[in-house]
Protein backbone atom coordinates (compact mmCIF):
# COMPACT_ATOMS: atom_id res chain seq x y z
CA UNK A 1 0.00 0.00 0.00
CA UNK A 2 2.46 2.41 -0.97
CA UNK A 3 1.38 5.60 -3.18
CA UNK A 4 -1.83 3.95 -4.87
CA UNK A 5 -3.31 5.20 -1.15
CA UNK A 6 -2.31 8.86 -2.36
CA UNK A 7 -3.95 9.11 -5.62
CA UNK A 8 -7.58 8.66 -6.42
CA UNK A 9 -8.62 5.95 -8.71
CA UNK A 10 -11.86 5.99 -11.21
CA UNK A 11 -12.98 2.79 -10.24
CA UNK A 12 -14.28 0.30 -13.41
CA UNK A 13 -11.61 2.38 -15.55
CA UNK A 14 -8.53 -0.01 -16.37
CA UNK A 15 -5.57 -0.20 -18.73
CA UNK A 16 -6.90 -2.73 -21.05
CA UNK A 17 -4.45 -5.38 -22.07
CA UNK A 18 -1.66 -3.26 -20.45
CA UNK A 19 -3.79 -4.41 -16.53
CA UNK A 20 -4.16 -8.58 -18.12
CA UNK A 21 0.29 -7.69 -18.19
CA UNK A 22 -0.05 -6.50 -14.76
CA UNK A 23 -2.01 -9.83 -13.37
CA UNK A 24 -0.74 -12.21 -15.50
CA UNK A 25 -0.67 -14.01 -12.59
CA UNK A 26 -4.20 -13.92 -12.29
CA UNK A 27 -4.37 -14.68 -16.37
CA UNK A 28 -2.48 -18.10 -15.14
CA UNK A 29 -4.95 -19.12 -12.84
CA UNK A 30 -7.36 -18.69 -15.13
CA UNK A 31 -6.38 -20.22 -18.12
CA UNK A 32 -5.27 -23.26 -15.81
CA UNK A 33 -9.02 -23.02 -14.76
CA UNK A 34 -10.12 -23.50 -18.22
CA UNK A 35 -8.34 -26.21 -19.01
CA UNK A 36 -8.88 -28.29 -15.51
CA UNK A 37 -12.85 -27.68 -16.25
CA UNK A 38 -12.35 -28.91 -20.13
CA UNK A 39 -11.02 -32.08 -19.09
CA UNK A 40 -12.76 -32.58 -15.99
CA UNK A 41 -14.22 -36.60 -15.47
CA UNK A 42 -12.52 -37.87 -18.37
CA UNK A 43 -9.70 -40.39 -18.39
CA UNK A 44 -7.51 -39.29 -21.23
CA UNK A 45 -7.43 -35.71 -19.93
CA UNK A 46 -5.17 -33.33 -22.07
CA UNK A 47 -3.92 -36.50 -23.68
CA UNK A 48 -7.09 -35.93 -25.99
CA UNK A 49 -5.31 -33.29 -27.86
CA UNK A 50 -2.90 -35.44 -28.92
CA UNK A 51 -5.25 -37.67 -30.34
CA UNK A 52 -7.31 -35.42 -32.32
CA UNK A 53 -4.43 -34.31 -33.83
CA UNK A 54 -3.05 -37.45 -34.97
CA UNK A 55 -6.88 -38.93 -36.24
CA UNK A 56 -6.78 -35.57 -38.27
CA UNK A 57 -3.36 -36.20 -39.87
CA UNK A 58 -4.22 -39.78 -40.55
CA UNK A 59 -7.58 -39.00 -42.27
CA UNK A 60 -6.21 -36.20 -44.47
CA UNK A 61 -2.93 -38.74 -45.39
CA UNK A 62 -5.39 -41.37 -46.57
CA UNK A 63 -8.79 -39.42 -47.79
CA UNK A 64 -6.66 -36.95 -49.63
CA UNK A 65 -3.68 -38.76 -50.74
CA UNK A 66 -5.59 -42.37 -51.77
CA UNK A 67 -9.35 -41.17 -52.05
CA UNK A 68 -8.69 -37.40 -53.71
CA UNK A 69 -4.86 -38.11 -55.13
CA UNK A 70 -4.16 -34.64 -54.11
CA UNK A 71 -0.47 -36.25 -53.79
CA UNK A 72 0.10 -35.58 -57.58
CA UNK A 73 0.02 -32.18 -57.66
CA UNK A 74 1.49 -31.50 -54.55
CA UNK A 75 4.36 -33.36 -52.87
CA UNK A 76 4.60 -34.26 -49.17
CA UNK A 77 0.38 -33.42 -49.49
CA UNK A 78 -0.54 -34.54 -45.97
CA UNK A 79 2.70 -32.90 -44.15
CA UNK A 80 1.75 -29.59 -46.60
CA UNK A 81 -2.24 -29.12 -45.00
CA UNK A 82 -1.44 -30.71 -41.68
CA UNK A 83 0.79 -27.45 -41.17
CA UNK A 84 -1.93 -25.13 -42.65
CA UNK A 85 -4.57 -27.22 -40.90
CA UNK A 86 -2.97 -26.52 -37.19
CA UNK A 87 -2.46 -23.00 -37.99
CA UNK A 88 -5.98 -22.73 -38.42
CA UNK A 89 -7.35 -25.02 -35.53
CA UNK A 90 -5.56 -22.70 -33.31
CA UNK A 91 -7.12 -19.93 -34.55
CA UNK A 92 -10.45 -20.47 -34.82
CA UNK A 93 -10.79 -22.57 -31.15
CA UNK A 94 -8.46 -18.80 -29.65
CA UNK A 95 -10.82 -16.83 -31.87
CA UNK A 96 -14.43 -18.52 -31.24
CA UNK A 97 -13.76 -19.06 -27.36
CA UNK A 98 -12.60 -15.83 -27.01
CA UNK A 99 -15.70 -14.38 -28.69
CA UNK A 100 -17.70 -16.88 -26.25
CA UNK A 101 -15.84 -16.52 -22.95
CA UNK A 102 -17.67 -12.60 -21.70
CA UNK A 103 -20.41 -14.19 -21.86
CA UNK A 104 -19.80 -17.71 -20.39
CA UNK A 105 -18.01 -15.85 -17.19
CA UNK A 106 -21.11 -13.30 -16.70
CA UNK A 107 -20.86 -14.43 -13.31
CA UNK A 108 -17.65 -13.01 -12.54
CA UNK A 109 -18.19 -10.17 -15.18
CA UNK A 110 -21.56 -9.16 -13.03
CA UNK A 111 -19.71 -9.10 -9.70
CA UNK A 112 -16.05 -8.41 -9.13
CA UNK A 113 -14.63 -5.90 -11.13
CA UNK A 114 -11.12 -6.56 -12.88
CA UNK A 115 -9.83 -6.56 -16.21
CA UNK A 116 -12.36 -7.58 -18.61
CA UNK A 117 -9.40 -8.62 -21.29
CA UNK A 118 -8.42 -11.08 -19.50
CA UNK A 119 -10.92 -13.97 -20.32
CA UNK A 120 -10.52 -13.31 -24.32
CA UNK A 121 -6.82 -13.27 -23.05
CA UNK A 122 -7.20 -16.63 -21.42
CA UNK A 123 -8.77 -18.41 -24.49
CA UNK A 124 -6.12 -17.58 -26.61
CA UNK A 125 -3.81 -19.10 -24.13
CA UNK A 126 -5.98 -22.19 -23.63
CA UNK A 127 -5.85 -22.90 -27.63
CA UNK A 128 -2.22 -22.03 -27.43
CA UNK A 129 -1.94 -24.84 -24.66
CA UNK A 130 -4.15 -27.03 -27.09
CA UNK A 131 -1.79 -25.80 -30.50
CA UNK A 132 1.18 -27.61 -28.77
CA UNK A 133 0.58 -30.83 -28.78
CA UNK A 134 -0.10 -30.52 -32.59
CA UNK A 135 3.07 -29.34 -33.01
CA UNK A 136 4.62 -31.95 -32.01
CA UNK A 137 2.16 -33.77 -34.33
CA UNK A 138 3.05 -32.47 -36.88
CA UNK A 139 7.19 -32.15 -36.05
CA UNK A 140 6.79 -36.03 -35.96
CA UNK A 141 5.57 -36.17 -39.35
CA UNK A 142 8.01 -33.37 -40.88
CA UNK A 143 10.82 -35.39 -38.64
CA UNK A 144 9.98 -38.95 -40.83
CA UNK A 145 9.61 -37.10 -44.11
CA UNK A 146 13.68 -36.29 -43.65
CA UNK A 147 12.87 -32.07 -42.25
CA UNK A 148 16.04 -30.16 -42.26
CA UNK A 149 14.96 -26.37 -41.43
CA UNK A 150 17.16 -23.34 -41.82
CA UNK A 151 17.20 -20.92 -39.13
CA UNK A 152 15.04 -18.65 -41.27
CA UNK A 153 12.32 -21.35 -41.32
CA UNK A 154 12.09 -21.47 -37.74
CA UNK A 155 11.92 -17.74 -37.32
CA UNK A 156 8.76 -17.87 -39.64
CA UNK A 157 7.00 -20.24 -38.28
CA UNK A 158 7.64 -18.61 -34.81
CA UNK A 159 6.34 -15.18 -36.85
CA UNK A 160 3.25 -17.26 -37.69
CA UNK A 161 2.32 -18.21 -34.85
CA UNK A 162 2.71 -14.47 -33.47
CA UNK A 163 0.53 -13.41 -35.81
CA UNK A 164 -2.27 -15.74 -35.40
CA UNK A 165 -2.20 -15.58 -31.37
CA UNK A 166 -2.31 -11.54 -32.10
CA UNK A 167 -5.05 -11.46 -35.32
CA UNK A 168 -7.19 -14.02 -32.52
CA UNK A 169 -6.72 -11.57 -29.52
CA UNK A 170 -7.81 -8.69 -31.51
CA UNK A 171 -10.66 -10.04 -32.96
CA UNK A 172 -11.20 -11.88 -30.23
CA UNK A 173 -11.95 -9.16 -28.01
CA UNK A 174 -14.02 -6.89 -30.40
CA UNK A 175 -16.69 -10.20 -31.19
CA UNK A 176 -16.52 -10.74 -27.44
CA UNK A 177 -17.63 -7.70 -26.76
CA UNK A 178 -20.28 -7.71 -29.41
CA UNK A 179 -21.41 -10.57 -27.98
CA UNK A 180 -22.59 -9.05 -24.84
CA UNK A 181 -24.67 -6.96 -26.75
CA UNK A 182 -25.99 -9.36 -29.67
CA UNK A 183 -25.26 -13.18 -29.44
CA UNK A 184 -25.79 -13.43 -32.80
CA UNK A 185 -22.03 -13.00 -33.01
CA UNK A 186 -20.68 -16.27 -31.82
CA UNK A 187 -22.71 -17.51 -34.48
CA UNK A 188 -21.49 -15.41 -37.09
CA UNK A 189 -18.07 -16.37 -35.87
CA UNK A 190 -18.90 -19.38 -36.50
CA UNK A 191 -20.08 -19.14 -39.99
CA UNK A 192 -16.01 -17.41 -40.45
CA UNK A 193 -14.71 -19.97 -38.81
CA UNK A 194 -16.25 -22.36 -42.17
CA UNK A 195 -14.69 -20.33 -44.59
CA UNK A 196 -11.43 -19.42 -43.08
CA UNK A 197 -10.33 -22.80 -43.93
CA UNK A 198 -10.86 -21.64 -47.93
CA UNK A 199 -9.53 -18.23 -47.43
CA UNK A 200 -6.27 -18.99 -46.85
CA UNK A 201 -3.82 -21.76 -48.57
CA UNK A 202 -4.60 -24.85 -46.90
CA UNK A 203 -5.99 -27.83 -48.98
CA UNK A 204 -4.90 -26.72 -52.34
CA UNK A 205 -1.71 -24.41 -52.80
CA UNK A 206 -1.73 -20.47 -53.70
CA UNK A 207 -0.44 -20.47 -57.41
CA UNK A 208 -4.39 -21.68 -58.14
CA UNK A 209 -5.44 -18.16 -56.84
CA UNK A 210 -2.91 -16.71 -59.25
CA UNK A 211 -3.62 -18.88 -61.77
CA UNK A 212 -7.56 -17.89 -61.36
CA UNK A 213 -7.61 -14.52 -60.27
CA UNK A 214 -6.24 -10.90 -60.99
CA UNK A 215 -2.84 -9.98 -59.28
CA UNK A 216 -5.18 -7.48 -56.80
CA UNK A 217 -7.46 -9.92 -55.75
CA UNK A 218 -4.11 -12.42 -54.90
CA UNK A 219 -2.78 -8.94 -52.93
CA UNK A 220 -6.10 -8.65 -50.96
CA UNK A 221 -5.61 -12.66 -50.93
CA UNK A 222 -2.01 -12.24 -48.91
CA UNK A 223 -2.88 -8.90 -46.72
CA UNK A 224 -4.70 -11.99 -44.48
CA UNK A 225 -3.09 -12.56 -41.81
CA UNK A 226 -3.93 -16.23 -41.63
CA UNK A 227 -3.07 -16.50 -44.93
CA UNK A 228 0.28 -15.00 -43.91
CA UNK A 229 0.76 -17.39 -41.33
CA UNK A 230 -0.11 -20.60 -42.88
CA UNK A 231 2.33 -19.78 -45.95
CA UNK A 232 5.46 -19.12 -43.24
CA UNK A 233 3.94 -22.44 -42.07
CA UNK A 234 4.29 -24.06 -45.06
CA UNK A 235 7.96 -22.64 -45.54
CA UNK A 236 8.57 -23.61 -42.23
CA UNK A 237 7.58 -27.58 -41.89
CA UNK A 238 6.73 -28.71 -45.34
CA UNK A 239 9.47 -26.51 -47.48
CA UNK A 240 12.53 -28.31 -46.26
CA UNK A 241 10.98 -31.98 -46.59
CA UNK A 242 10.28 -31.62 -50.61
CA UNK A 243 13.01 -32.73 -53.09
CA UNK A 244 11.63 -31.27 -56.35
CA UNK A 245 11.06 -27.88 -57.35
CA UNK A 246 8.12 -26.15 -55.93
CA UNK A 247 7.19 -22.40 -55.47
CA UNK A 248 6.78 -20.47 -53.25
CA UNK A 249 4.50 -17.35 -52.50
CA UNK A 250 7.41 -14.43 -53.04
CA UNK A 251 8.77 -12.30 -50.28
CA UNK A 252 7.79 -14.24 -47.56
CA UNK A 253 9.37 -12.68 -44.75
CA UNK A 254 8.12 -9.16 -46.23
CA UNK A 255 4.16 -10.16 -46.34
CA UNK A 256 4.99 -11.87 -42.95
CA UNK A 257 5.45 -8.60 -41.55
CA UNK A 258 2.77 -7.46 -43.21
CA UNK A 259 0.87 -9.97 -41.38
CA UNK A 260 2.07 -9.06 -38.33
CA UNK A 261 0.99 -5.26 -39.05
CA UNK A 262 -2.27 -6.73 -40.34
CA UNK A 263 -2.97 -8.04 -36.88
CA UNK A 264 -1.67 -5.29 -34.68
CA UNK A 265 -4.42 -3.74 -36.23
CA UNK A 266 -7.05 -5.97 -35.83
CA UNK A 267 -5.67 -5.83 -32.15
CA UNK A 268 -6.01 -1.56 -31.44
CA UNK A 269 -9.33 -1.90 -33.20
CA UNK A 270 -10.45 -4.62 -30.78
CA UNK A 271 -9.01 -3.23 -27.57
CA UNK A 272 -10.35 0.11 -28.40
CA UNK A 273 -14.55 -0.84 -29.45
CA UNK A 274 -13.98 -3.44 -25.87
CA UNK A 275 -13.32 -0.67 -23.87
CA UNK A 276 -16.10 1.44 -25.59
CA UNK A 277 -18.58 -1.28 -24.17
CA UNK A 278 -16.71 -2.77 -21.09
CA UNK A 279 -18.53 0.03 -19.24
CA UNK A 280 -21.99 -2.48 -20.30
CA UNK A 281 -21.13 -5.53 -20.21
CA UNK A 282 -21.55 -6.24 -16.53
CA UNK A 283 -25.39 -4.96 -16.61
CA UNK A 284 -26.06 -6.32 -20.09
CA UNK A 285 -24.67 -9.68 -19.77
CA UNK B 1 -5.71 12.53 4.61
CA UNK B 2 -8.94 12.70 2.43
CA UNK B 3 -12.20 10.76 2.07
CA UNK B 4 -11.28 6.74 1.48
CA UNK B 5 -15.07 7.28 -1.20
CA UNK B 6 -15.96 9.98 -2.72
CA UNK B 7 -19.63 9.75 -4.26
CA UNK B 8 -20.53 12.63 -6.52
CA UNK B 9 -23.80 13.56 -8.22
CA UNK B 10 -24.24 9.94 -9.11
CA UNK B 11 -26.93 8.51 -11.59
CA UNK B 12 -27.41 5.22 -12.90
CA UNK B 13 -30.00 4.33 -15.44
CA UNK B 14 -30.55 0.63 -16.46
CA UNK B 15 -32.28 -0.37 -19.91
CA UNK B 16 -35.03 -2.43 -19.58
CA UNK B 17 -34.17 -4.85 -22.81
CA UNK B 18 -34.03 -8.73 -22.32
CA UNK B 19 -34.08 -9.62 -25.92
CA UNK B 20 -30.61 -9.62 -27.69
CA UNK B 21 -31.15 -10.09 -31.25
CA UNK B 22 -30.00 -7.85 -34.01
CA UNK B 23 -33.32 -8.63 -35.89
CA UNK B 24 -35.26 -6.51 -33.66
CA UNK B 25 -33.02 -4.20 -33.35
CA UNK B 26 -32.67 -3.36 -37.31
CA UNK B 27 -36.44 -3.84 -37.36
CA UNK B 28 -36.68 -0.66 -35.08
CA UNK B 29 -33.93 0.97 -37.32
CA UNK B 30 -35.78 0.40 -40.47
CA UNK B 31 -39.08 1.90 -38.50
CA UNK B 32 -37.31 5.12 -38.15
CA UNK B 33 -36.16 4.79 -34.29
CA UNK B 34 -39.71 4.99 -33.86
CA UNK B 35 -40.44 4.73 -30.40
CA UNK B 36 -38.42 3.11 -27.17
CA UNK B 37 -36.73 -0.08 -27.92
CA UNK B 38 -36.15 -0.24 -24.39
CA UNK B 39 -37.79 1.12 -21.22
CA UNK B 40 -35.46 2.78 -18.78
CA UNK B 41 -35.47 2.67 -15.19
CA UNK B 42 -33.99 4.86 -13.03
CA UNK B 43 -31.61 3.00 -10.29
CA UNK B 44 -29.94 5.55 -8.84
CA UNK B 45 -30.72 9.50 -8.44
CA UNK B 46 -28.41 12.28 -7.43
CA UNK B 47 -26.45 10.41 -5.06
CA UNK B 48 -23.56 12.15 -3.26
CA UNK B 49 -21.73 11.55 0.20
CA UNK B 50 -18.35 10.49 1.18
CA UNK B 51 -16.24 7.95 3.43
CA UNK B 52 -13.45 8.59 5.50
CA UNK B 53 -10.70 5.82 5.86
CA UNK B 54 -11.20 3.51 8.44
CA UNK B 55 -14.77 3.86 8.59
CA UNK B 56 -17.40 1.27 8.60
CA UNK B 57 -20.75 2.60 6.62
CA UNK B 58 -23.76 0.34 6.16
CA UNK B 59 -25.85 0.77 3.12
CA UNK B 60 -29.50 0.31 4.08
CA UNK B 61 -33.28 0.78 2.06
CA UNK B 62 -35.59 -2.15 1.31
CA UNK B 63 -35.33 -4.29 -1.59
CA UNK B 64 -35.09 -3.00 -5.04
CA UNK B 65 -33.60 0.87 -3.34
CA UNK B 66 -30.13 0.49 -5.13
CA UNK B 67 -27.54 -0.26 -2.30
CA UNK B 68 -26.56 -3.15 -4.58
CA UNK B 69 -26.43 -0.90 -7.57
CA UNK B 70 -24.33 1.47 -5.74
CA UNK B 71 -22.00 -1.03 -4.23
CA UNK B 72 -21.33 -2.19 -7.95
CA UNK B 73 -20.52 1.56 -9.08
CA UNK B 74 -18.01 1.61 -6.06
CA UNK B 75 -16.30 -1.59 -6.47
CA UNK B 76 -16.17 -0.77 -10.52
CA UNK B 77 -18.44 -3.37 -11.87
CA UNK B 78 -21.04 -0.90 -13.30
CA UNK B 79 -20.00 3.08 -14.65
CA UNK B 80 -22.59 5.58 -13.62
CA UNK B 81 -24.54 7.20 -16.49
CA UNK B 82 -23.49 10.63 -14.40
CA UNK B 83 -21.31 11.78 -11.60
CA UNK B 84 -18.41 10.34 -10.27
CA UNK B 85 -17.06 7.87 -7.94
CA UNK B 86 -13.30 8.06 -6.41
CA UNK B 87 -11.35 5.97 -4.60
CA UNK B 88 -8.51 5.76 -2.86
CA UNK B 89 -6.17 2.17 -2.32
CA UNK B 90 -6.70 -1.58 -3.50
CA UNK B 91 -10.46 -2.33 -3.63
CA UNK B 92 -11.75 -5.48 -2.95
CA UNK B 93 -15.24 -5.68 -3.99
CA UNK B 94 -17.43 -8.77 -2.91
CA UNK B 95 -20.85 -8.16 -4.02
CA UNK B 96 -21.55 -11.84 -3.43
CA UNK B 97 -19.08 -14.20 -1.04
CA UNK B 98 -18.06 -17.03 -3.38
CA UNK B 99 -19.09 -15.34 -6.49
CA UNK B 100 -15.52 -16.39 -7.93
CA UNK B 101 -15.83 -20.01 -7.04
CA UNK B 102 -15.68 -22.61 -9.89
CA UNK B 103 -17.62 -26.14 -8.31
CA UNK B 104 -15.10 -28.48 -9.95
CA UNK B 105 -11.94 -27.36 -8.94
CA UNK B 106 -10.72 -27.77 -5.30
CA UNK B 107 -10.68 -25.82 -2.58
CA UNK B 108 -7.23 -25.19 -2.44
CA UNK B 109 -7.24 -24.21 -6.43
CA UNK B 110 -10.17 -22.11 -5.95
CA UNK B 111 -8.46 -19.94 -2.88
CA UNK B 112 -5.63 -19.16 -5.32
CA UNK B 113 -8.04 -18.47 -7.98
CA UNK B 114 -10.34 -16.32 -5.93
CA UNK B 115 -7.44 -14.65 -4.10
CA UNK B 116 -5.89 -13.39 -6.92
CA UNK B 117 -9.28 -12.22 -8.91
CA UNK B 118 -9.68 -10.35 -5.21
CA UNK B 119 -6.35 -8.48 -6.01
CA UNK B 120 -3.76 -10.68 -4.63
CA UNK B 121 -0.07 -11.35 -5.87
CA UNK B 122 1.27 -14.78 -5.77
CA UNK B 123 3.43 -13.72 -3.01
CA UNK B 124 0.49 -12.80 -0.88
CA UNK B 125 -1.58 -15.69 -1.00
CA UNK B 126 1.22 -18.08 -0.17
CA UNK B 127 1.92 -16.63 2.71
CA UNK B 128 -1.82 -15.90 3.46
CA UNK B 129 -2.87 -19.79 2.23
CA UNK B 130 -2.42 -21.45 5.57
CA UNK B 131 -4.32 -18.57 7.46
CA UNK B 132 -7.42 -18.85 5.33
CA UNK B 133 -7.72 -22.03 5.75
CA UNK B 134 -7.37 -22.24 9.09
CA UNK B 135 -9.83 -19.73 9.47
CA UNK B 136 -12.05 -21.65 7.63
CA UNK B 137 -12.11 -24.72 9.43
CA UNK B 138 -12.26 -26.47 6.51
CA UNK B 139 -8.91 -28.37 6.62
CA UNK B 140 -9.68 -32.14 6.11
CA UNK B 141 -11.71 -31.19 2.48
CA UNK B 142 -9.54 -28.59 0.83
CA UNK B 143 -8.57 -30.87 -1.78
CA UNK B 144 -12.25 -31.93 -2.22
CA UNK B 145 -13.42 -30.55 -5.60
CA UNK B 146 -15.95 -27.40 -4.15
CA UNK B 147 -19.46 -28.89 -5.75
CA UNK B 148 -19.41 -31.40 -2.97
CA UNK B 149 -18.92 -29.18 -0.68
CA UNK B 150 -22.05 -28.01 1.79
CA UNK B 151 -23.37 -24.33 1.48
CA UNK B 152 -21.89 -23.58 4.83
CA UNK B 153 -18.37 -25.06 4.06
CA UNK B 154 -18.42 -23.36 0.53
CA UNK B 155 -19.29 -19.91 2.29
CA UNK B 156 -16.83 -19.91 4.87
CA UNK B 157 -14.12 -20.58 2.26
CA UNK B 158 -15.19 -17.78 0.61
CA UNK B 159 -15.21 -15.44 3.33
CA UNK B 160 -12.13 -17.04 4.71
CA UNK B 161 -10.44 -15.88 1.44
CA UNK B 162 -12.37 -12.38 0.70
CA UNK B 163 -11.30 -11.02 4.97
CA UNK B 164 -8.02 -12.28 4.05
CA UNK B 165 -7.37 -10.15 0.85
CA UNK B 166 -6.15 -7.25 2.87
CA UNK B 167 -7.86 -4.66 0.73
CA UNK B 168 -8.07 -0.77 1.84
CA UNK B 169 -11.52 -0.67 0.71
CA UNK B 170 -13.70 -3.87 1.58
CA UNK B 171 -17.33 -3.69 -0.06
CA UNK B 172 -19.28 -6.64 1.00
CA UNK B 173 -23.13 -7.45 0.24
CA UNK B 174 -24.93 -10.04 2.87
CA UNK B 175 -21.29 -9.94 4.62
CA UNK B 176 -22.94 -11.85 7.93
CA UNK B 177 -25.21 -14.60 5.99
CA UNK B 178 -22.26 -16.72 6.58
CA UNK B 179 -22.47 -20.08 8.49
CA UNK B 180 -23.26 -21.10 12.06
CA UNK B 181 -23.52 -18.97 14.88
CA UNK B 182 -19.96 -19.69 16.28
CA UNK B 183 -18.86 -19.08 13.01
CA UNK B 184 -20.68 -15.58 12.53
CA UNK B 185 -19.23 -14.45 15.61
CA UNK B 186 -15.55 -15.12 14.26
CA UNK B 187 -16.65 -13.37 11.19
CA UNK B 188 -17.89 -10.17 13.06
CA UNK B 189 -14.65 -10.69 15.03
CA UNK B 190 -12.52 -10.68 12.32
CA UNK B 191 -14.31 -7.22 10.67
CA UNK B 192 -14.00 -5.53 13.79
CA UNK B 193 -9.96 -6.13 13.75
CA UNK B 194 -10.27 -4.85 9.88
CA UNK B 195 -11.90 -1.64 10.83
CA UNK B 196 -9.72 -1.36 14.05
CA UNK B 197 -6.51 -1.54 11.33
CA UNK B 198 -7.27 1.14 9.31
CA UNK B 199 -9.56 -0.29 6.65
CA UNK B 200 -12.66 1.04 5.14
CA UNK B 201 -15.46 -1.04 5.03
CA UNK B 202 -18.97 -0.75 2.64
CA UNK B 203 -21.84 -3.30 3.80
CA UNK B 204 -24.94 -3.93 2.30
CA UNK B 205 -27.03 -5.74 4.68
CA UNK B 206 -30.92 -6.60 5.95
CA UNK B 207 -29.45 -7.72 8.99
CA UNK B 208 -30.32 -4.03 11.01
CA UNK B 209 -28.97 -5.66 14.79
CA UNK B 210 -25.93 -6.80 12.94
CA UNK B 211 -25.07 -3.28 11.54
CA UNK B 212 -25.89 -0.86 14.57
CA UNK B 213 -23.23 -3.38 16.74
CA UNK B 214 -20.71 -3.02 14.13
CA UNK B 215 -20.73 0.08 11.74
CA UNK B 216 -20.40 3.26 12.30
CA UNK B 217 -22.31 5.09 10.16
CA UNK B 218 -25.58 4.42 7.99
CA UNK B 219 -26.93 5.76 4.55
CA UNK B 220 -30.37 4.69 3.82
CA UNK B 221 -31.61 4.72 0.58
CA UNK B 222 -35.05 4.85 -0.58
CA UNK B 223 -35.96 4.28 -4.71
CA UNK B 224 -32.17 5.15 -5.93
CA UNK B 225 -31.57 8.97 -3.82
CA UNK B 226 -30.16 8.84 -0.16
CA UNK B 227 -33.16 9.41 2.29
CA UNK B 228 -30.81 9.30 5.57
CA UNK B 229 -27.22 9.60 6.48
CA UNK B 230 -26.04 9.42 10.19
CA UNK B 231 -24.87 6.97 13.00
CA UNK B 232 -25.61 3.90 12.14
CA UNK B 233 -28.29 3.14 15.16
CA UNK B 234 -29.88 6.14 14.05
CA UNK B 235 -30.25 5.16 10.33
CA UNK B 236 -31.64 1.62 11.54
CA UNK B 237 -34.19 3.79 13.76
CA UNK B 238 -35.27 5.65 10.91
CA UNK B 239 -35.36 2.97 8.02
CA UNK B 240 -37.39 1.05 11.65
CA UNK B 241 -39.62 3.85 11.85
CA UNK B 242 -41.00 3.60 7.81
CA UNK B 243 -41.39 -0.24 8.13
Amino acid sequence: MSNSTDTYAVPGVGAGLLDVYRRRYLLKLIVRKELRVRYRGSVLGLAWSYVKPLVQYVVLFFALGIVLRVGDQIPNYALYMFSGVIVINFFSEAFSNATRSIVSNAALVKKIYLPRELFPVASVWVAAVHFLPQLIVLLAAALLSGWHPDIMQLFGALLGFVIVAVTATGLGLLAGAINVFFRDAENIVDMLMMIVTWTSPVLYDWTMIRRLAAPWVLTIYQLNPITVAVELFHWAFWYPTVNQPVELPPHLLVTGFIGLGMAALFLVIGQIVFRRLEGHFAQEV
Amino acid sequence: MGAAVIVKGLKKTFNLRHSHSMKETLVWLAKGRKGDLTKKFDALHDVSFEIQPGETVALLGFNGSGKSTLLKLISGVILPDQGTVRTKGRVAGLIEVGAGFHPDLSGRENVYLNAAILGMTEQEIQEKFDDIVAFSEIEQFIDTEVKFYSSGMFLRLAFAVAVHTQPDIFLVDEILAVGDEPFQRKCLAKIKQLSDEGRTLVVVSHDLDMISRICDRGVVLSSGTVQFEGPADQAVAWLRERN
